[in-house]
Protein backbone atom coordinates (compact mmCIF):
# COMPACT_ATOMS: atom_id res chain seq x y z
CA UNK A 1 0.00 0.00 0.00
CA UNK A 2 2.82 2.44 0.83
CA UNK A 3 4.86 1.56 -2.13
CA UNK A 4 1.48 2.31 -4.39
CA UNK A 5 1.36 5.53 -2.60
CA UNK A 6 4.39 6.72 -3.20
CA UNK A 7 4.34 5.56 -6.75
CA UNK A 8 1.16 7.17 -7.41
CA UNK A 9 2.49 10.82 -5.88
CA UNK A 10 5.81 10.33 -8.22
CA UNK A 11 3.27 10.05 -11.03
CA UNK A 12 1.17 12.74 -10.25
CA UNK A 13 4.40 14.93 -9.81
CA UNK A 14 5.13 13.95 -13.70
CA UNK A 15 1.18 14.43 -14.84
CA UNK A 16 1.27 17.73 -13.47
CA UNK A 17 4.46 19.43 -14.91
CA UNK A 18 3.61 17.48 -18.27
CA UNK A 19 0.07 19.06 -17.60
CA UNK A 20 0.90 22.40 -16.89
CA UNK A 21 3.63 22.72 -19.42
CA UNK A 22 1.26 21.32 -22.22
CA UNK A 23 -0.70 24.27 -21.70
CA UNK A 24 1.52 26.90 -21.21
CA UNK A 25 2.96 25.39 -24.34
CA UNK A 26 -0.20 25.30 -25.91
CA UNK A 27 -0.72 29.01 -25.25
CA UNK A 28 2.65 30.15 -26.22
CA UNK A 29 2.99 28.81 -29.78
CA UNK A 30 1.24 30.59 -31.58
CA UNK A 31 1.01 34.03 -30.31
CA UNK A 32 1.82 36.85 -32.03
CA UNK A 33 2.42 39.91 -29.56
CA UNK A 34 1.51 39.59 -26.39
CA UNK A 35 2.14 43.14 -25.69
CA UNK A 36 -0.24 44.88 -28.70
CA UNK A 37 -2.58 42.74 -26.95
CA UNK A 38 -2.61 43.80 -23.83
CA UNK A 39 -2.09 47.60 -24.87
CA UNK A 40 -5.40 47.05 -27.15
CA UNK A 41 -5.35 49.53 -30.30
CA UNK A 42 -3.37 52.57 -28.92
CA UNK A 43 -0.08 52.63 -30.46
CA UNK A 44 2.65 52.24 -27.83
CA UNK A 45 6.09 53.78 -26.91
CA UNK A 46 9.16 51.79 -27.70
CA UNK A 47 9.81 52.10 -23.46
CA UNK A 48 6.71 51.31 -22.69
CA UNK A 49 7.09 48.39 -24.66
CA UNK A 50 10.67 47.52 -22.96
CA UNK A 51 9.22 48.26 -19.50
CA UNK A 52 6.26 45.72 -20.02
CA UNK A 53 8.69 43.15 -21.82
CA UNK A 54 10.81 43.37 -18.24
CA UNK A 55 7.77 43.07 -16.40
CA UNK A 56 6.07 39.66 -17.59
CA UNK A 57 9.94 38.63 -18.80
CA UNK A 58 8.90 38.46 -22.38
CA UNK A 59 12.35 39.13 -23.43
CA UNK A 60 13.28 35.46 -22.16
CA UNK A 61 13.31 32.06 -23.52
CA UNK A 62 10.60 29.86 -23.54
CA UNK A 63 11.86 27.56 -20.76
CA UNK A 64 12.36 30.69 -18.15
CA UNK A 65 9.16 32.10 -19.17
CA UNK A 66 7.92 28.26 -18.15
CA UNK A 67 9.75 28.46 -15.02
CA UNK A 68 8.60 31.83 -13.59
CA UNK A 69 4.48 30.42 -14.74
CA UNK A 70 5.13 27.69 -12.19
CA UNK A 71 6.77 29.55 -9.49
CA UNK A 72 3.42 31.96 -9.73
CA UNK A 73 1.22 28.90 -10.13
CA UNK A 74 3.04 26.91 -7.01
CA UNK A 75 3.09 29.81 -5.17
CA UNK A 76 -0.87 30.86 -5.16
CA UNK A 77 0.13 33.47 -8.09
CA UNK A 78 -2.29 32.97 -10.75
CA UNK A 79 -1.48 35.96 -12.42
CA UNK A 80 -3.70 39.34 -13.38
CA UNK A 81 -6.13 39.57 -15.65
CA UNK A 82 -6.68 42.33 -18.31
CA UNK A 83 -9.20 44.10 -15.95
CA UNK A 84 -6.50 44.32 -13.60
CA UNK A 85 -7.45 42.10 -11.08
CA UNK A 86 -5.58 39.23 -9.44
CA UNK A 87 -7.02 35.70 -11.02
CA UNK A 88 -6.63 34.62 -7.48
CA UNK A 89 -9.01 37.18 -5.67
CA UNK A 90 -11.23 36.40 -8.40
CA UNK A 91 -10.97 32.57 -8.04
CA UNK A 92 -12.09 32.79 -4.47
CA UNK A 93 -14.48 35.03 -5.10
CA UNK A 94 -15.89 32.15 -7.46
CA UNK A 95 -15.15 29.27 -5.84
CA UNK A 96 -17.62 29.05 -3.51
CA UNK A 97 -20.48 29.40 -5.87
CA UNK A 98 -19.32 26.73 -8.39
CA UNK A 99 -18.19 24.54 -5.42
CA UNK A 100 -21.97 24.32 -4.42
CA UNK A 101 -23.49 23.89 -7.72
CA UNK A 102 -20.97 20.89 -8.62
CA UNK A 103 -21.19 19.45 -5.29
CA UNK A 104 -25.28 19.51 -5.75
CA UNK A 105 -24.68 17.93 -8.91
CA UNK A 106 -23.12 15.08 -7.78
CA UNK A 107 -25.65 14.41 -5.35
CA UNK A 108 -28.58 14.17 -7.60
CA UNK A 109 -26.63 12.35 -10.20
CA UNK A 110 -25.44 9.62 -7.68
CA UNK A 111 -28.62 9.56 -6.23
CA UNK A 112 -30.06 9.21 -9.24
CA UNK A 113 -28.00 6.65 -10.50
CA UNK A 114 -27.85 4.47 -7.80
CA UNK A 115 -31.17 3.94 -7.43
CA UNK A 116 -32.18 3.29 -10.49
CA UNK A 117 -28.79 1.42 -11.30
CA UNK A 118 -29.77 -0.96 -8.75
CA UNK A 119 -33.02 -1.43 -9.54
CA UNK A 120 -32.52 -2.43 -13.43
CA UNK A 121 -29.65 -4.70 -12.54
CA UNK A 122 -32.35 -5.90 -10.02
CA UNK A 123 -34.86 -6.31 -13.30
CA UNK A 124 -32.91 -7.42 -15.60
CA UNK A 125 -34.56 -7.47 -19.24
CA UNK A 126 -37.37 -5.58 -17.59
CA UNK A 127 -39.50 -2.66 -19.59
CA UNK A 128 -37.67 -0.50 -16.27
CA UNK A 129 -34.59 -1.84 -17.48
CA UNK A 130 -34.95 -1.28 -21.49
CA UNK A 131 -36.40 2.52 -20.57
CA UNK A 132 -33.29 2.88 -18.59
CA UNK A 133 -30.98 2.13 -21.17
CA UNK A 134 -32.78 4.11 -23.56
CA UNK A 135 -32.92 7.14 -21.59
CA UNK A 136 -29.06 6.77 -20.96
CA UNK A 137 -28.13 6.34 -24.11
CA UNK A 138 -30.18 9.55 -25.40
CA UNK A 139 -28.71 11.57 -22.06
CA UNK A 140 -24.96 10.21 -23.00
CA UNK A 141 -25.48 11.69 -26.68
CA UNK A 142 -27.15 15.21 -25.65
CA UNK A 143 -24.32 17.94 -25.43
CA UNK A 144 -24.62 20.61 -22.73
CA UNK A 145 -25.02 22.92 -25.16
CA UNK A 146 -28.25 21.58 -25.78
CA UNK A 147 -29.08 20.27 -22.69
CA UNK A 148 -28.22 23.70 -20.68
CA UNK A 149 -30.54 26.23 -22.61
CA UNK A 150 -33.56 23.55 -23.55
CA UNK A 151 -33.96 22.91 -19.79
CA UNK A 152 -33.76 26.23 -19.08
CA UNK A 153 -36.78 27.03 -21.71
CA UNK A 154 -38.86 24.08 -20.59
CA UNK A 155 -38.75 24.11 -17.56
CA UNK A 156 -37.93 27.37 -16.46
CA UNK A 157 -39.75 29.39 -18.98
CA UNK A 158 -42.63 27.57 -20.34
CA UNK A 159 -43.60 25.06 -17.71
CA UNK A 160 -42.12 27.83 -14.85
CA UNK A 161 -41.35 25.14 -12.16
CA UNK A 162 -38.24 26.49 -11.56
CA UNK A 163 -36.45 30.12 -11.63
CA UNK A 164 -35.00 30.71 -14.92
CA UNK A 165 -31.83 32.61 -13.75
CA UNK A 166 -29.73 32.49 -10.68
CA UNK A 167 -27.67 35.25 -10.08
CA UNK A 168 -25.21 36.30 -7.65
CA UNK A 169 -25.79 34.92 -3.84
CA UNK A 170 -28.17 32.02 -5.61
CA UNK A 171 -30.65 30.13 -3.09
CA UNK A 172 -30.38 26.21 -3.21
CA UNK A 173 -33.41 26.41 -4.44
CA UNK A 174 -32.79 28.47 -7.97
CA UNK A 175 -29.49 26.12 -8.42
CA UNK A 176 -31.31 23.25 -8.25
CA UNK A 177 -32.34 23.26 -12.12
CA UNK A 178 -28.61 24.21 -13.40
CA UNK A 179 -27.34 21.40 -10.69
CA UNK A 180 -29.58 19.06 -12.46
CA UNK A 181 -28.95 19.98 -16.01
CA UNK A 182 -24.93 19.37 -14.69
CA UNK A 183 -25.91 15.82 -13.21
CA UNK A 184 -27.11 15.09 -16.53
CA UNK A 185 -23.72 14.96 -17.92
CA UNK A 186 -23.01 12.08 -15.31
CA UNK A 187 -25.75 11.06 -14.10
CA UNK A 188 -25.77 8.27 -17.64
CA UNK A 189 -22.77 6.59 -17.03
CA UNK A 190 -22.41 6.48 -13.48
CA UNK A 191 -26.16 4.59 -13.77
CA UNK A 192 -24.25 2.29 -16.48
CA UNK A 193 -21.35 1.39 -14.54
CA UNK A 194 -23.63 0.72 -11.37
CA UNK A 195 -26.23 -1.59 -12.98
CA UNK A 196 -23.09 -3.67 -14.67
CA UNK A 197 -21.68 -4.20 -11.15
CA UNK A 198 -24.40 -4.88 -8.91
CA UNK A 199 -25.63 -7.24 -11.66
CA UNK A 200 -22.31 -8.83 -11.56
CA UNK A 201 -22.11 -8.80 -7.82
CA UNK A 202 -25.65 -10.36 -7.23
CA UNK A 203 -24.23 -13.72 -8.88
CA UNK A 204 -21.33 -13.99 -6.42
CA UNK A 205 -20.64 -16.43 -3.49
CA UNK A 206 -21.25 -14.27 -0.95
CA UNK A 207 -24.59 -12.79 -2.33
CA UNK A 208 -25.93 -16.80 -2.09
CA UNK A 209 -24.30 -17.31 1.09
CA UNK A 210 -26.06 -14.16 2.59
CA UNK A 211 -29.58 -15.13 1.31
CA UNK A 212 -29.17 -18.91 2.90
CA UNK A 213 -28.33 -17.55 6.10
CA UNK A 214 -31.89 -15.95 5.88
CA UNK A 215 -31.38 -12.56 5.59
CA UNK A 216 -34.05 -9.95 4.15
CA UNK A 217 -33.71 -8.81 0.40
CA UNK A 218 -33.36 -5.35 1.10
CA UNK A 219 -30.59 -6.12 3.54
CA UNK A 220 -28.82 -8.42 1.55
CA UNK A 221 -28.99 -5.32 -1.77
CA UNK A 222 -28.70 -2.83 0.97
CA UNK A 223 -25.12 -3.99 2.73
CA UNK A 224 -24.15 -6.67 1.56
CA UNK A 225 -24.15 -5.93 -2.81
CA UNK A 226 -24.52 -2.26 -2.75
CA UNK A 227 -20.82 -1.83 -0.63
CA UNK A 228 -19.25 -4.18 -3.55
CA UNK A 229 -20.67 -2.03 -6.40
CA UNK A 230 -20.01 0.97 -5.59
CA UNK A 231 -16.40 0.97 -5.43
CA UNK A 232 -16.36 1.30 -9.24
CA UNK A 233 -18.65 3.86 -9.17
CA UNK A 234 -16.33 6.02 -6.53
CA UNK A 235 -13.53 5.86 -9.26
CA UNK A 236 -15.69 7.72 -11.45
CA UNK A 237 -16.09 10.42 -9.74
CA UNK A 238 -12.57 11.62 -11.08
CA UNK A 239 -13.39 11.18 -14.73
CA UNK A 240 -16.32 12.95 -14.17
CA UNK A 241 -15.34 16.10 -12.78
CA UNK A 242 -13.83 16.88 -16.02
CA UNK A 243 -16.75 16.97 -17.52
CA UNK A 244 -18.44 18.60 -14.51
CA UNK A 245 -15.82 21.90 -14.98
CA UNK A 246 -16.36 21.63 -18.95
CA UNK A 247 -20.27 21.62 -17.88
CA UNK A 248 -20.21 24.44 -15.46
CA UNK A 249 -18.75 26.77 -18.08
CA UNK A 250 -22.12 27.10 -20.53
CA UNK A 251 -24.22 25.99 -17.68
CA UNK A 252 -23.02 28.99 -15.62
CA UNK A 253 -23.11 31.16 -18.91
CA UNK A 254 -26.61 30.23 -19.55
CA UNK A 255 -28.21 30.07 -15.85
CA UNK A 256 -26.13 33.21 -15.12
CA UNK A 257 -24.23 32.03 -12.39
CA UNK A 258 -21.05 33.62 -11.39
CA UNK A 259 -18.95 31.19 -10.72
CA UNK A 260 -15.53 30.39 -12.20
CA UNK A 261 -16.97 28.78 -15.45
CA UNK A 262 -18.85 32.23 -15.91
CA UNK A 263 -16.09 33.81 -15.55
CA UNK A 264 -13.83 31.55 -17.70
CA UNK A 265 -16.33 32.30 -20.24
CA UNK A 266 -16.43 36.06 -19.93
CA UNK A 267 -12.72 35.84 -20.16
CA UNK A 268 -13.26 33.94 -23.50
CA UNK A 269 -15.26 36.64 -24.58
CA UNK A 270 -13.45 39.49 -23.55
CA UNK A 271 -10.36 37.80 -24.81
CA UNK A 272 -8.79 38.27 -21.52
CA UNK A 273 -5.81 36.03 -21.79
CA UNK A 274 -4.29 35.98 -18.36
CA UNK A 275 -7.26 35.27 -16.99
CA UNK A 276 -8.47 32.40 -19.29
CA UNK A 277 -4.46 30.62 -18.67
CA UNK A 278 -4.95 31.18 -15.11
CA UNK A 279 -8.63 29.54 -14.46
CA UNK A 280 -7.83 26.76 -16.78
CA UNK A 281 -3.90 26.37 -14.59
CA UNK A 282 -6.04 26.26 -11.78
CA UNK A 283 -8.56 23.46 -12.72
CA UNK A 284 -6.48 21.31 -14.09
CA UNK A 285 -4.98 21.33 -10.87
CA UNK A 286 -7.87 20.92 -9.41
CA UNK A 287 -8.51 18.01 -11.34
CA UNK A 288 -5.33 16.45 -11.42
CA UNK A 289 -5.52 16.80 -7.36
CA UNK A 290 -8.99 14.84 -7.46
CA UNK A 291 -7.62 12.11 -9.21
CA UNK A 292 -5.32 11.47 -7.15
CA UNK A 293 -7.41 12.02 -3.70
CA UNK A 294 -9.41 8.97 -5.78
CA UNK A 295 -7.09 6.75 -6.63
CA UNK A 296 -6.06 6.65 -3.38
CA UNK A 297 -9.55 6.27 -2.07
CA UNK A 298 -9.88 3.27 -4.24
CA UNK A 299 -7.04 0.95 -3.33
CA UNK A 300 -7.92 2.17 0.48
CA UNK A 301 -11.43 1.24 -0.15
CA UNK A 302 -10.98 -2.51 -2.27
CA UNK A 303 -8.59 -4.74 -0.21
CA UNK A 304 -8.59 -6.71 -3.16
CA UNK A 305 -6.40 -4.03 -5.00
CA UNK A 306 -2.50 -4.41 -4.65
CA UNK A 307 -0.96 -2.48 -6.41
CA UNK A 308 2.98 -3.87 -7.23
CA UNK B 1 -22.95 -20.90 -34.66
CA UNK B 2 -26.03 -22.86 -36.49
CA UNK B 3 -24.29 -22.48 -39.90
CA UNK B 4 -22.01 -24.50 -41.72
CA UNK B 5 -20.53 -22.28 -43.97
CA UNK B 6 -17.64 -20.85 -41.60
CA UNK B 7 -17.92 -17.04 -41.49
CA UNK B 8 -14.94 -14.27 -40.45
CA UNK B 9 -15.78 -12.10 -37.22
CA UNK B 10 -16.45 -9.08 -39.32
CA UNK B 11 -19.25 -11.02 -41.99
CA UNK B 12 -20.30 -12.62 -38.29
CA UNK B 13 -20.67 -8.88 -37.01
CA UNK B 14 -22.56 -7.91 -40.29
CA UNK B 15 -24.51 -10.57 -40.27
CA UNK B 16 -25.58 -9.27 -36.23
CA UNK B 17 -25.65 -5.75 -36.93
CA UNK B 18 -28.04 -6.23 -40.23
CA UNK B 19 -30.79 -7.31 -37.52
CA UNK B 20 -30.28 -4.61 -34.95
CA UNK B 21 -32.96 -1.82 -35.02
CA UNK B 22 -30.44 0.88 -33.80
CA UNK B 23 -28.12 0.18 -36.49
CA UNK B 24 -30.95 0.69 -38.88
CA UNK B 25 -32.06 3.91 -37.67
CA UNK B 26 -28.94 5.31 -36.42
CA UNK B 27 -27.21 4.71 -40.26
CA UNK B 28 -30.33 6.68 -42.02
CA UNK B 29 -29.83 9.58 -39.17
CA UNK B 30 -25.95 9.56 -40.18
CA UNK B 31 -26.79 9.43 -44.10
CA UNK B 32 -29.34 12.34 -43.65
CA UNK B 33 -27.00 14.18 -42.17
CA UNK B 34 -24.25 13.41 -44.36
CA UNK B 35 -26.41 14.25 -47.39
CA UNK B 36 -27.09 17.70 -45.63
CA UNK B 37 -23.67 18.32 -45.29
CA UNK B 38 -22.72 17.75 -48.78
CA UNK B 39 -25.79 18.88 -50.82
CA UNK B 40 -27.58 21.07 -48.66
CA UNK B 41 -29.86 22.53 -51.76
CA UNK B 42 -31.84 18.85 -51.38
CA UNK B 43 -33.22 19.74 -48.46
CA UNK B 44 -33.85 23.36 -48.55
CA UNK B 45 -34.16 25.99 -52.05
CA UNK B 46 -34.03 29.08 -49.18
CA UNK B 47 -30.81 30.74 -48.92
CA UNK B 48 -29.52 30.54 -44.99
CA UNK B 49 -27.84 34.22 -46.19
CA UNK B 50 -30.91 36.00 -47.21
CA UNK B 51 -31.88 37.78 -43.65
CA UNK B 52 -34.41 40.48 -43.76
CA UNK B 53 -34.15 42.57 -39.97
CA UNK B 54 -38.01 42.92 -40.75
CA UNK B 55 -39.07 39.62 -40.94
CA UNK B 56 -37.33 39.28 -36.81
CA UNK B 57 -38.65 36.80 -34.76
CA UNK B 58 -41.26 35.95 -37.34
CA UNK B 59 -43.90 33.06 -37.54
CA UNK B 60 -43.36 30.19 -40.06
CA UNK B 61 -44.35 31.26 -43.30
CA UNK B 62 -44.13 30.11 -46.82
CA UNK B 63 -41.16 28.04 -47.16
CA UNK B 64 -39.55 28.96 -43.61
CA UNK B 65 -40.86 26.11 -41.50
CA UNK B 66 -39.29 27.11 -38.35
CA UNK B 67 -39.69 30.47 -38.48
CA UNK B 68 -37.14 33.21 -38.55
CA UNK B 69 -34.72 34.00 -36.19
CA UNK B 70 -33.38 37.31 -34.70
CA UNK B 71 -31.79 38.94 -37.53
CA UNK B 72 -34.46 37.35 -39.54
CA UNK B 73 -33.19 34.44 -41.32
CA UNK B 74 -34.93 31.26 -42.23
CA UNK B 75 -34.07 28.88 -39.04
CA UNK B 76 -34.91 26.06 -40.91
CA UNK B 77 -32.02 26.72 -43.85
CA UNK B 78 -29.47 27.67 -41.14
CA UNK B 79 -29.61 24.90 -39.63
CA UNK B 80 -29.92 22.09 -42.36
CA UNK B 81 -26.59 24.44 -43.98
CA UNK B 82 -25.55 24.46 -40.34
CA UNK B 83 -24.89 20.30 -40.83
CA UNK B 84 -21.64 21.05 -42.80
CA UNK B 85 -19.30 22.58 -41.18
CA UNK B 86 -20.16 20.28 -38.23
CA UNK B 87 -19.26 17.34 -40.32
CA UNK B 88 -16.38 18.70 -41.88
CA UNK B 89 -15.02 19.56 -38.27
CA UNK B 90 -15.85 16.24 -37.19
CA UNK B 91 -14.69 13.88 -39.58
CA UNK B 92 -11.33 15.99 -39.92
CA UNK B 93 -10.87 16.23 -36.52
CA UNK B 94 -11.32 12.65 -36.09
CA UNK B 95 -8.88 11.82 -39.08
CA UNK B 96 -6.34 13.50 -37.41
CA UNK B 97 -7.27 11.97 -33.93
CA UNK B 98 -7.35 8.54 -35.55
CA UNK B 99 -3.43 9.04 -37.49
CA UNK B 100 -1.92 10.20 -34.29
CA UNK B 101 -3.84 7.24 -32.06
CA UNK B 102 -3.00 5.03 -34.87
CA UNK B 103 0.77 6.03 -34.36
CA UNK B 104 1.18 5.92 -31.00
CA UNK B 105 -1.01 2.91 -30.07
CA UNK B 106 0.94 1.10 -32.67
CA UNK B 107 4.26 1.71 -31.66
CA UNK B 108 3.11 1.18 -27.98
CA UNK B 109 1.47 -2.04 -28.09
CA UNK B 110 4.29 -3.91 -30.84
CA UNK B 111 7.74 -2.44 -29.68
CA UNK B 112 6.62 -2.58 -25.60
CA UNK B 113 9.59 -1.79 -23.36
CA UNK B 114 10.38 1.44 -22.69
CA UNK B 115 9.14 2.82 -26.02
CA UNK B 116 5.61 2.09 -24.19
CA UNK B 117 6.72 3.35 -21.06
CA UNK B 118 7.13 6.79 -22.16
CA UNK B 119 4.15 6.71 -24.69
CA UNK B 120 1.99 5.43 -22.03
CA UNK B 121 2.88 8.41 -19.68
CA UNK B 122 2.77 10.98 -22.36
CA UNK B 123 -0.96 9.68 -22.82
CA UNK B 124 -1.39 9.65 -19.05
CA UNK B 125 -0.27 13.43 -19.12
CA UNK B 126 -2.48 13.98 -22.02
CA UNK B 127 -5.45 12.60 -19.86
CA UNK B 128 -4.80 15.03 -17.40
CA UNK B 129 -6.30 17.84 -18.91
CA UNK B 130 -9.80 17.82 -19.77
CA UNK B 131 -10.78 18.25 -23.51
CA UNK B 132 -12.51 21.42 -23.02
CA UNK B 133 -9.79 23.59 -21.13
CA UNK B 134 -6.92 22.30 -23.22
CA UNK B 135 -9.13 23.17 -26.42
CA UNK B 136 -9.95 26.53 -25.11
CA UNK B 137 -6.46 27.71 -24.62
CA UNK B 138 -5.35 26.15 -28.18
CA UNK B 139 -8.37 27.10 -30.05
CA UNK B 140 -8.03 30.88 -28.62
CA UNK B 141 -4.52 30.90 -29.93
CA UNK B 142 -4.99 29.09 -33.31
CA UNK B 143 -7.92 31.55 -34.07
CA UNK B 144 -6.68 34.37 -33.26
CA UNK B 145 -6.49 35.34 -37.24
CA UNK B 146 -9.95 37.62 -37.42
CA UNK B 147 -10.49 37.08 -41.03
CA UNK B 148 -10.48 32.96 -40.52
CA UNK B 149 -13.91 31.25 -39.85
CA UNK B 150 -11.96 28.93 -37.20
CA UNK B 151 -12.82 26.14 -39.17
CA UNK B 152 -9.59 24.96 -39.18
CA UNK B 153 -8.71 25.84 -36.12
CA UNK B 154 -11.46 23.83 -34.49
CA UNK B 155 -10.65 21.28 -36.48
CA UNK B 156 -6.64 21.24 -35.25
CA UNK B 157 -7.58 21.87 -31.98
CA UNK B 158 -9.96 18.62 -31.30
CA UNK B 159 -7.79 16.63 -33.50
CA UNK B 160 -4.66 17.32 -31.23
CA UNK B 161 -6.38 16.75 -28.15
CA UNK B 162 -9.18 14.45 -28.29
CA UNK B 163 -6.66 11.02 -29.96
CA UNK B 164 -6.22 9.54 -26.26
CA UNK B 165 -8.58 7.04 -25.79
CA UNK B 166 -8.02 5.54 -29.38
CA UNK B 167 -4.49 5.41 -29.18
CA UNK B 168 -5.23 3.19 -25.47
CA UNK B 169 -7.33 0.80 -27.28
CA UNK B 170 -5.17 0.80 -30.04
CA UNK B 171 -2.36 -0.03 -27.80
CA UNK B 172 -4.47 -2.72 -26.17
CA UNK B 173 -5.68 -4.86 -28.87
CA UNK B 174 -2.60 -4.75 -30.72
CA UNK B 175 -1.04 -6.23 -27.47
CA UNK B 176 -3.44 -9.04 -27.55
CA UNK B 177 -3.14 -9.54 -31.02
CA UNK B 178 0.31 -9.90 -31.17
CA UNK B 179 0.82 -12.27 -28.70
CA UNK B 180 -1.41 -15.05 -31.16
CA UNK B 181 -0.38 -18.27 -32.77
CA UNK B 182 -0.60 -16.68 -36.16
CA UNK B 183 1.65 -13.66 -35.58
CA UNK B 184 4.29 -16.20 -33.89
CA UNK B 185 3.82 -18.65 -36.99
CA UNK B 186 4.60 -15.64 -39.16
CA UNK B 187 7.34 -14.58 -37.18
CA UNK B 188 9.07 -18.25 -38.10
CA UNK B 189 8.22 -18.07 -41.28
CA UNK B 190 10.57 -15.02 -41.37
CA UNK B 191 8.09 -12.02 -41.88
CA UNK B 192 9.65 -8.66 -40.93
CA UNK B 193 8.51 -6.21 -38.62
CA UNK B 194 6.62 -3.86 -40.90
CA UNK B 195 4.97 -7.46 -42.66
CA UNK B 196 4.05 -8.06 -39.27
CA UNK B 197 2.70 -5.07 -37.93
CA UNK B 198 0.85 -4.32 -41.17
CA UNK B 199 -0.32 -7.79 -42.26
CA UNK B 200 -1.76 -9.51 -39.58
CA UNK B 201 -1.78 -7.41 -36.43
CA UNK B 202 -3.28 -3.85 -37.96
CA UNK B 203 -6.25 -5.93 -39.25
CA UNK B 204 -7.12 -7.77 -36.48
CA UNK B 205 -6.65 -4.63 -34.17
CA UNK B 206 -8.79 -2.60 -36.58
CA UNK B 207 -12.74 -3.67 -34.84
CA UNK B 208 -12.53 -1.55 -31.68
CA UNK B 209 -10.28 1.32 -32.87
CA UNK B 210 -12.91 2.36 -35.44
CA UNK B 211 -16.05 1.59 -32.32
CA UNK B 212 -14.08 4.67 -31.11
CA UNK B 213 -13.37 6.93 -33.94
CA UNK B 214 -17.30 6.56 -34.82
CA UNK B 215 -17.92 7.13 -30.74
CA UNK B 216 -15.43 10.18 -31.27
CA UNK B 217 -16.99 11.53 -34.31
CA UNK B 218 -19.97 12.41 -32.18
CA UNK B 219 -17.79 13.91 -29.80
CA UNK B 220 -15.78 15.58 -32.30
CA UNK B 221 -19.41 17.33 -32.95
CA UNK B 222 -20.81 18.49 -29.88
CA UNK B 223 -17.47 19.94 -28.68
CA UNK B 224 -17.02 21.84 -31.89
CA UNK B 225 -20.76 23.08 -31.17
CA UNK B 226 -19.81 23.86 -27.59
CA UNK B 227 -16.55 26.04 -28.33
CA UNK B 228 -18.77 27.79 -31.26
CA UNK B 229 -21.03 28.41 -28.36
CA UNK B 230 -18.23 29.88 -25.93
CA UNK B 231 -17.15 32.13 -28.89
CA UNK B 232 -13.64 30.39 -29.88
CA UNK B 233 -15.15 27.95 -32.40
CA UNK B 234 -16.19 28.65 -35.98
CA UNK B 235 -17.24 32.28 -36.26
CA UNK B 236 -17.63 34.90 -38.96
CA UNK B 237 -19.69 34.00 -41.98
CA UNK B 238 -19.62 30.22 -40.84
CA UNK B 239 -23.27 28.89 -39.94
CA UNK B 240 -23.02 26.52 -37.37
CA UNK B 241 -25.54 25.05 -34.71
CA UNK B 242 -23.38 26.35 -31.61
CA UNK B 243 -23.20 29.82 -32.81
CA UNK B 244 -27.08 29.41 -33.81
CA UNK B 245 -27.89 28.14 -30.27
CA UNK B 246 -25.61 30.69 -29.13
CA UNK B 247 -27.25 33.57 -30.66
CA UNK B 248 -31.01 32.12 -29.88
CA UNK B 249 -30.23 31.76 -25.87
CA UNK B 250 -30.11 35.88 -25.57
CA UNK B 251 -34.17 35.79 -27.14
CA UNK B 252 -35.48 32.38 -26.33
CA UNK B 253 -38.66 34.62 -24.05
CA UNK B 254 -39.63 35.77 -27.39
CA UNK B 255 -38.62 32.93 -29.96
CA UNK B 256 -38.25 29.55 -28.58
CA UNK B 257 -37.72 27.97 -32.37
CA UNK B 258 -34.36 29.55 -33.43
CA UNK B 259 -33.08 27.69 -30.02
CA UNK B 260 -35.15 23.97 -30.25
CA UNK B 261 -34.45 23.09 -34.16
CA UNK B 262 -30.47 23.42 -34.05
CA UNK B 263 -30.14 21.71 -30.46
CA UNK B 264 -32.51 18.96 -32.03
CA UNK B 265 -30.46 18.45 -35.35
CA UNK B 266 -27.15 18.56 -33.18
CA UNK B 267 -28.50 15.84 -30.75
CA UNK B 268 -29.54 14.00 -33.23
CA UNK B 269 -26.44 13.94 -34.82
CA UNK B 270 -24.57 13.12 -31.85
CA UNK B 271 -26.74 10.08 -30.95
CA UNK B 272 -26.50 8.83 -34.48
CA UNK B 273 -22.89 8.29 -34.32
CA UNK B 274 -22.87 7.55 -30.98
CA UNK B 275 -25.39 4.68 -30.90
CA UNK B 276 -23.54 3.62 -34.41
CA UNK B 277 -20.52 3.00 -32.63
CA UNK B 278 -22.29 1.30 -29.68
CA UNK B 279 -24.54 -1.16 -32.31
CA UNK B 280 -21.24 -1.79 -34.21
CA UNK B 281 -19.42 -2.67 -30.80
CA UNK B 282 -22.05 -5.24 -29.87
CA UNK B 283 -21.04 -7.00 -32.89
CA UNK B 284 -17.74 -7.02 -32.88
CA UNK B 285 -17.82 -8.29 -29.07
CA UNK B 286 -17.32 -12.05 -28.80
CA UNK B 287 -18.40 -12.11 -25.17
CA UNK B 288 -22.24 -10.49 -25.79
CA UNK B 289 -22.88 -13.21 -28.01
Amino acid sequence: MFRYIVRRLLQMVLTFFGATFIVYALMFAVQDDPIQALVGERPITASQRAALTERYHLGDNFFAQYWYYMKGLLTGDFGTSMTNRKVADMLADAWPVTLRLSLMAIVIAATIAILAGVVSAIRRGSIFDNATLVVTLIVLAMPIVVIAPLAQLVFGIKLGWFPVTAGKDASLWQLLLPAGVLASLVVATELRVTRASVAENLRADYVRTARAKGLTGARVIGVHVLRNSLIPVITLIGVDLGALMSGAIVTEKVFNIPGVGFNLFRGIRTEDGPLVVGFVSVLVIVFLVVNLIVDLLYAALDPRIRYE
Amino acid sequence: MSDTKSRSLSSDAWHDLRRNKIFWIASVLVVVVLLMAAWPSLFTSADPRDCVLSRKHAGATGGAIFGYDFQGCDVYAKTVYGARYSIVVGVFATLISGVIGLGFGLAAGFFGGWLDAVLSRFIDVMLGIPLLLGAIVLAKRLSADPASNGVFAVTVTLGLLGWTTAARVMRSSVIAAKNQDYVAAARMLGAGNSRLLFRHILPNSMASFIVVLTILLGINIASEATLSFLGIGLKGDAISWGIAISDATGYVRVAAGPLIWPSLFLAATVLAFIMLGDAVRDAFDPKLR
